[in-house]
């Protein structure tokens, strides 16, 4: 049996999952706004959320390292307000997962506010609801399987972030590498194939587990109406 | 509050790409039939009477309560938002909320009545069009017949002030058509309310309504009682 240190992956585990959250959240609300046409400055807007998608992750690195360094108003703000800096940290390495999956979750979540019919939205307004109740009640819940195609391709790509976690957090958080800089450092530095090839099939398990159950869960719900 | 058993008063003026509709419209409470061939802006009409679509001009009134006015080349000095507007709109494809049950597509528009009054309310209304089997299930499962029914009590549980069809007969047989023809007769009658009804049936129009607005090319050509409006017609299309 391979002795594998497990610990990279849960921390990659763990990274993934609150990045998620936060790409949901964040997602969501740029993608409603995204989706409304007299938007102005639309396609720039759209084409800046995008840029993590074309940018190489070392770029995607530097620019948050720049943006949320010690010396930034918003690294700042940050240690001021938590008393701990966000770059080298555990927070860190999910800002850097975040930035790189949320041109995905964005787009995603998009097409699937995009699918919804204008005539339930009409119909919504004419029953004597506001906006944000219509957002709430019918936009959202219909756009349902294209927010968790989101979640699962945010996951994925937040669960093998490397370039960018290394540009901001560097190889170690608390003595721990997250699941691709294991992979890389074992294979580089030590030759440890054995535990490369554990650690590799453990994260595609993993990955390929959580995007069968989303993709089962997504055709749930587009057929439930 | 205006008054109740109040006339639709409007004028509209709108241009949309190819489209130019310059029609005034009054509707005592009552069934007013909009006729026209197809691309002739009834649709249009009906959107711009809910404010779905602002015009470029003109005025909307519901007795001595103004939805919306606009000066040409000027801003709108009223545009009551969508939702403020006390209407019922039963759209062409019907739209019911696919994820929804039909107690719960009723119950949607019912905010102003209490909350735990209103699945009984809702189901009073869907018994009331013979659909009160069908309040738990979702819109996917209901016949063509079956989902006008819904939509129709999802679009009167609002108690509204004015009734906006835009053709929901047109996919249904005959028989179910009459059937329903006779519900919306009786239940505008209790309402007392203005409803506008987009059709494309002559046959349709001489059963339901008091009087007929024939649109062509976003005009008014003839208005009055459907025999003198619908004489020698047989297709709109004629």
């Amino acid at each position: 049996m391979w002795s594998v240190n497990w610990a990279p992956l849960w921390l990659s585990l763990q990274i993934a999952s609150l990045s998620t959250v936060a790409t949901l959240i964040v997602g969501t609300a740029l993608s409603l706004v995204l989706a409304w046409r007299r938007l102005p400055a639309r396609h720039l807007f759209d084409a800046v959320v995008s840029a993590p998608l074309v940018l190489p992750p070392t770029v995607l690195g530097y620019y948050l390292f720049v943006a949320l360094g010690r010396g930034s108003p918003i690294g700042r703000a940050w240690e001021w307000l938590f008393g701990a800096p966000i770059v080298f940290t555990f927070t860190g390495a999910v800002f850097a997962a975040a930035a790189g999956s949320l041109p995905l979750v964005v787009r995603s979540i998009r097409l699937g506010i995009e699918s919804v019919e204008p005539n339930l939205i009409a119909a919504a307004r004419t029953l004597g609801a506001r906006p944000w109740r219509v957002v709430w009640t019918v936009v959202l819940p219909l756009a349902a399987p294209g927010i968790i195609a989101g979640a699962m391709l945010g996951f994925a790509r937040a669960l093998g972030d490397y370039g960018a976690t290394q540009m901001l957090v560097g190889s170690r958080i608390d003595g721990t590498p997250t699941a691709s800089i294991f992979v890389m450092d074992k294979l580089l530095l030590t030759g440890r194939n054995d535990q490369v090839f554990a650690m590799s099939l453990a994260t595609t398990i993993v990955g390929v587990t959580l995007l069968y159950l989303a993709n089962r869960l997504t055709h749930r719900l587009h057929h439930r109406g | 509050m205006a008054e109740p058993r109040a006339d639709l008063r409007a004028s509209i003026r709108l241009q949309r790409g190819e489209l130019a509709i310059d029609v005034a419209l009054a509707c005592p409470p009552g069934i007013t039939c909009v006729m026209g061939p197809s691309g002739s802006g009834k649709s249009t009409l009906l959107a711009a009477l809910a404010g779905l679509v602002a015009p470029d001009a003109g005025r909307i009134a519901i007795g001595d309560e103004v939805w919306f006015a606009r000066d040409a080349g000027r801003p709108a000095s009223v545009d009551v938002a969508v939702h403020a507007r006390q209407l019922a709109y039963v759209f062409q494809g019907l739209a019911l909320f696919p994820h929804m049950t039909a107690r719960a597509n009723v119950m949607y528009g019912m905010q102003d009545v209490a909350r735990d009054a209103r699945p009984g309310k809702a189901q009073a209304l869907l018994e009331r069009l013979g659909v009160g089997h069908l309040a738990a299930r979702r819109p996917r499962t209901f016949s063509g017949g079956e989902a006008q029914r819904v939509a129709l009590a999802r679009a009167l549980a609002r108690s509204p002030r004015l009734v906006l069809l835009d053709e929901p007969f047109s996919a249904l047989d005959r028989a179910l058509r009459a059937q329903l023809i006779a519900l919306v007769r009786e239940l505008v009658s209790e309402l007392g309310v203005p409803l506008v009804h987009v059709t494309h049936s002559p046959a349709e129009a001489r059963q339901l309504a008091d009087q007929v607005v024939r649109i062509e090319r976003g005009r008014v050509v003839a208005c009055g009682g459907a025999a003198d409006v619908l004489a020698n017609v047989t297709s709109l299309d004629d």
